[in-house]
């Protein structure tokens, strides 16, 4: 094989165009957090008054078991394969107590979506994360990826599947607001538009003689969230993760999910390189060989 | 005798390639040896152990729970499965490609144990999916965004690569010469395939873990954890043939009667490559830790486990490896592969297991038969490798094939 310093640059240039088109194409193709129109849910904690109606409805409409009516709230439950939402107890002011919702947050850029190799967990373009179990291979990378904890597994099923809360997507697309929503009946929980509902948080946060932490949880945990929380209490007593980057996940593996295309395009031709060099330099020694 | 009715005519390929030239009760009474009555032992209980898992579930058979989704079929059999496999490409690219043609003597039996890794690895990982019949969805579903995807492709790829490179010690024991020449031309573009997956898919193991930052303890979590996963599969390469070498030509020495090797040349020259790669990779992880602003930690018991690995495991090999090259100590290289080896099959574990979900108060322990099964994998993957080498030219040269390695 003969490569000529000319055909060398022309390889070398190609390979380099090629492998620059190819990063921009892989990093455009990861989901932007854009939240124009998407649902939320508001979640104000010092309007919860812990009676768990939503918990109900959410394993009616999920036709998940009952909840435990003599569940202790104060033991920092967590949903599981067959409960996608629970309601947890902390104290607050004055001793009066506070509760957490713990439930899918529906991401703007899901961390498991973008962990899942089959798109088995993929976001809606109307909003809520969804699971297809028909596409689930079962790596369970989703609950590794998640920072929230809530892909939860069937590991007792010889056909297991993830299973998690899927913002009553149904529903949504029915015109219907989520079942734990529709039955909340202090308003703590509050449907909407994200955008408008940020802009709510905040009106409370930020209002006379208010006493609301001035941070809005789900606002930019994770690259955003469609849940989003305020409370009087620091959001980790109320049973909520917190510490995750406040950037989308998407982006933690975007540098190194745009390597393939440079490796792809650049290691052939300089190994091919290489190749050349070592089998010229052995010639060259049979030569000498000969002559010598 | 039966033996030597059914060993008429046709079946003389069976007895001179299969039989290794014994008729049947000889054979069979040559495998009664100690080491192959363990393997039985393991096989025995394991292969219906891993019909178990099939039948039963995952929860019936492993100690997988919500915090701890991935065990060890994941953390041993496949992160560190692959990762010592690694010296298939990185043998076959010095040979093939480099032309250090002093290694080709061990280039085969670098390749078959990468095919005979990857083997086990997917066996590993059919075990621990829950829903393995859905593998295919890969081919169809592309999720792109997935470090996952990238391995899933690689492997898939890469596996057929180490299968067609395999093929050609293989022809020349079935004797199939035109197969045979046509694939002996292609191993130049198969390893430079070779060399582009495992770039890749060995260093989307560890990009893996950039979706849990956090997680994965600070002291091994890094935006560049697919640099530190990339250099230690070379590193990887390089101990285990230096290891694979002294074995194989101790243990296969019958065959090597009449062209003989010089191992410990070829240890020495490893050893250097071995110093040079594990000190890059000792001070790239050092790096990591500044970067990552994770020097307090140090001097917790995570610390103490991060030095183990680091500076025991990394730093320790690279300079007996430097040590034992300089000096023409190839038993100080042997040493130092181990230890290396040692270094990263810990990594492996501390970072798909152990450090990972580190400040959960309950923790993953795997259960017997977890455990088991991966013992199972590894022995399948010794046992095969005997069998193969007892029979094709990995480790001597075939007659009717000179030159047949390189």
């Amino acid at each position: 094989m003969r490569l000529t310093r000319r055909g060398f640059l022309k390889v070398a240039g190609v390979a380099a165009g090629t492998g620059l088109a190819c990063a921009a194409t892989a990093r455009a193709a990861g989901p932007a957090p854009v939240d124009a129109g998407l649902p939320g849910v508001l979640v104000d904690t010092t309007r919860c008054a812990g009676c768990r109606a939503c918990e109900g409805a959410c394993a009616e409409a999920n036709k998940n078991p009952a909840p435990d009516a003599a569940a202790d709230m104060s033991l920092r439950r967590d949903t599981s394969q067959h409960v996608f939402t629970v309601i947890n107890q902390a104290e607050g002011p004055a001793g009066q107590p506070r509760f957490g919702k713990k439930q899918c947050m529906h991401c703007l850029a899901p961390a498991c979506g973008s962990a899942c190799p089959v798109r088995a967990m993929d976001k809606l373009p109307s909003g809520p994360v969804v699971y297809d179990a028909s596409k689930c291979m079962g790596c369970r990378y989703c609950m590794v990826a998640c920072a929230f904890d809530i892909p939860k597994y069937e590991y007792e099923r010889a056909a297991p599947r993830v299973r998690k809360c899927g913002f009553c997507s149904e529903r949504l697309a029915a015109g219907l607001e989520p079942a734990c929503t529709s039955v909340c009946p202090t308003g703590a929980l509050t449907f909407g538009k994200r955008t408008a509902l940020l802009e709510e948080a905040k009106r409370r946060i930020y209002a006379e003689g208010s006493t609301y932490l001035r941070r809005v949880y789900g606002e930019h945990e994770a690259g955003g969230t469609s849940w989003l929380y305020i409370s009087d209490i620091p959001f980790e007593k109320l049973a909520l993760a917190t510490g995750m980057p406040e950037r989308p996940y998407s982006e933690l593996v975007a540098g190194a999910l745009g390597a393939p295309p440079f490796i792809m395009t650049l290691w052939p031709p300089l190994l091919m390189g290489l190749y050349a060099f070592s089998k010229r330099r052995d010639e060259v020694e049979e030569q000498e060989d000969r002559h010598g | 005798m039966a033996d030597a009715v059914a060993l008429s005519g046709s079946s003389s390929f069976l007895r001179e390639k299969v039989l290794l030239g014994m008729g049947w009760g000889e054979y069979l009474r040559s495998l009664l040896t100690p080491a192959n009555a363990v393997a039985a032992v393991i096989l025995a209980v394991g292969l219906p152990l891993l019909g178990y898992r099939f039948a039963a579930g995952l929860g019936a058979t492993t100690a997988l729970s919500q915090a701890y989704p991935w065990g060890i079929w994941i953390g041993f059999d496949m992160m560190t499965g692959i990762v010592l496999a690694a010296g298939g490409f990185t043998i076959g690219a010095s040979v093939q490609l480099l032309g250090l043609r002093d290694y080709h003597a061990i280039e085969r039996s670098a390749i078959l144990t990468a095919f005979l890794g990857y083997l086990m690895a997917v066996i590993g990982l059919l075990a621990d999916l829950g829903r393995p019949w859905n593998i295919v969805q890969a081919v169809f579903n592309y999720g792109s965004a997935s470090p996952l995807f990238e391995v899933a492709w690689c492997v898939m790829c890469y596996t057929t690569v180490l299968l067609l490179e395999f093929t050609v010690p293989f022809f020349e024991w079935m004797g199939w010469r035109k197969l045979h020449a046509v694939l002996k031309n292609m191993l130049i573009a198969l390893t430079v395939l070779s060399v582009v997956f495992s770039t890749m898919h060995q260093s989307a193991l560890g990009s893996l873990f950039l979706l849990a930052p956090t997680k994965l303890h600070p002291l091994w979590y890094s935006p560049f954890i697919f640099i530190f996963f990339f250099i230690s599969a070379i590193l990887a390469g390089i101990s285990m043939a230096v290891i694979e070498s002294s074995i194989s030509h101790r243990v296969f020495a019958r065959q090597l009667a009449g062209h003989q090797v010089d191992v410990d040349g070829l240890v020495v020259g490893l050893g250097k490559a071995g110093a040079v790669v594990a000190f890059a990779y000792f001070f790239i992880k050092l790096q990591g830790v500044i970067d990552g602003h994770a020097w307090a930690h140090l001097a917790t018991g995570w610390g103490a486990l991060f030095l183990v690995e680091t500076v025991g495991l990394a730093l320790v090999p690279s300079l007996l490896f430097a040590w034992g090259a300089r000096n023409r100590q190839p038993r100080a290289v042997k040493i130092a592969a181990v230890l290396a080896v040692g270094g990263i099959i810990l990594n492996r574990l501390n970072v798909s297991v152990i450090a990972f979900n580190w400040t959960n108060p309950v923790r993953y322990m795997p259960s017997w038969m977890e455990v088991w099964i991966s013992l199972t994998l590894v022995t399948l993957g010794v046992v095969a490798f005997r069998w193969i080498v007892n029979r094709m030219p990995i480790v001597r040269e075939d007659p009717a094939f000179p030159q047949g390695h390189g």
